[in-house]
């Protein structure tokens, strides 16, 4: 039999999936900042903090980790209104991809801190530095360039898993393959195109991401 | 109106979870069995194969779950077979597994020194020997935390399978608030289901790993 492959019909609705990258590169980009801010408050408060605060944020990581992004999401967009919290599709992804990325980050951003030396902790008490300035000075930028390789494959990870957003129709990349294809009917070239891209933007961010990281949070 | 308790909801949910074990278990067996080939392939030195077998896992690993479903579901009735749900489901989630599988295993294989591989050599045993029984006893030891750990992913990736239409714990989520407009509860239900099913292996994998660090110290 022949298969037929119309790849033109997909491509000259290129404004649509240009729209749709830019809306997955934003909600990466802001929910990356987001959740690993929130993933390096959550680290010290596992490793420095409260016995009652540990066992929450430790509760925290479990159950995000161990719960599909597909339910988060459901459960931010369509479970909140239900207690009173209305959300649009874009804020509901952003919050359902944030809380999702810190929980990771948390994990990988505490084994970075474990394993630094208590030498430079004592140096930098010695020092007279306080507790803030020696986990923001002394402790953080090392624990943060060990671990930034499975930091920057988190966030792709998230990324790729934004294609699920779609679903509640935030207008992000996949959503633009699911509209074009409704359109011309053209299913299958639709998501091989999209798949393509997405694979570009995620060999793109890692590239990007490596080179961002030494410059510009840690230092080389 | 009938009214629906949680009790009526949770007993439903219950039901439809065992579709997700299903096909969890068919992903894990099939990517298992999948991958394992596909590590063979790597090890065997074929020319072209370690290329062909990396930009497989870079494929997989580049690119969402949902997308691959989707592929899945509609690229299979494009070469004239005709698809269900369960089968696209499989398909994608037996590969997408299987890329994962074979990559983890590929790194317990390198962790296994050198000389272990040139000791069997010498000894002229054929690569289904060396293999069989020199390197897939030790590197099986190092292999087993992290591909528990890795369940975990597959059983939670079998949610998206709800967006091509399989009825699975999402999907029956999805159902359930179309007929109770309870969405905070069915939600919290689902969540909770899942949870009960990953977080014990992720526990599982978590003291296999400590033990394995254990016998190293």
């Amino acid at each position: 039999m022949r298969v037929e492959l119309d790849f033109i019909a997909v491509l000259s609705q290129w404004p649509l999936l240009a729209k749709g990258v830019l809306w997955t590169v934003g909600l990466t980009v802001i929910s990356a900042v987001m959740g690993v801010v929130a993933g390096v408050a959550f680290a010290w408060a596992r490793s420095h903090g409260a016995p009652w605060l540990k066992w929450g944020v430790g509760t925290y990581v479990e159950l995000i980790r161990n719960t599909p992004f597909i339910v988060q999401l459901f459960f931010v967009f369509f479970g909140l209104p239900a207690a009173g919290v209305k959300l649009s599709p874009e804020v509901a992804s952003i919050i359902a991809m944030v809380i999702n990325l810190s929980a990771y980050a948390t994990e990988i951003i505490r084994a970075g801190i474990d394993a630094t030396p208590k030498g430079q902790i004592e140096a930098a008490m010695s020092l007279a530095l306080n507790r803030m300035q020696t986990f923001v000075r002394v402790v953080l930028p090392p624990a943060l360039r060990k671990v930034w390789p499975s930091l920057v494959s988190q966030i792709i990870i998230v990324m790729l898993g934004s294609a699920v957003c779609g679903q509640i129709s935030t207008e992000e990349l996949s959503y633009a393959a699911n509209l074009i294809q409704s359109r011309n009917f053209r299913a299958f070239e639709a998501y091989i195109v999209a798949t393509l891209v997405y694979l570009t933007l995620a060999v793109g961010v890692r590239q990007l991401l490596n080179w961002l990281g030494p410059r510009f949070l840690f230092g080389r | 109106m009938v009214e629906f308790s949680v009790w009526d909801i949770f007993r439903n949910l219950l039901l439809a979870a065992r579709w997700t074990v299903v096909l969890s278990l068919i992903a894990f067996v099939g990517g298992g069995i999948v991958g394992l080939l596909l590590l063979v392939a790597r090890l065997s030195r074929l020319r072209g194969m370690n290329t062909l077998v990396g930009g497989y896992v870079q494929l997989f690993q580049g690119t969402p779950l949902l997308m691959q479903l989707f592929l899945a579901y509609f690229g299979l009735a494009l070469f004239g077979i005709k698809t269900s749900a369960w089968v696209a489901a499989s398909v994608a989630l037996t590969l997408y597994t299987s890329a994962f599988l074979t990559e983890i295993w590929r790194g317990c294989v390198a962790a296994i020194p050198k000389g272990q591989w040139e000791a069997g050599q010498s000894l002229a045993l054929s690569f289904r020997e060396l293999l069989q029984h020199v390197v897939v006893p030790q590197a099986i030891k190092i292999a087993i935390p992290p591909t528990v750990g890795f369940l975990v992913q597959v059983v939670k990736g079998t949610a998206l399978a709800s967006v091509i239409g399989f009825i699975e714990l999402t999907k029956a989520g999805t159902m359930i608030t179309n007929a109770t407009f309870k969405p905070f509860v069915v939600y919290s239900c689902v969540a909770l289901l899942y949870f009960a099913l990953c977080f014990p292996i992720s526990l599982y994998a978590k003291t296999l790993e400590k033990k394995i660090n254990a016998n190293r110290q």
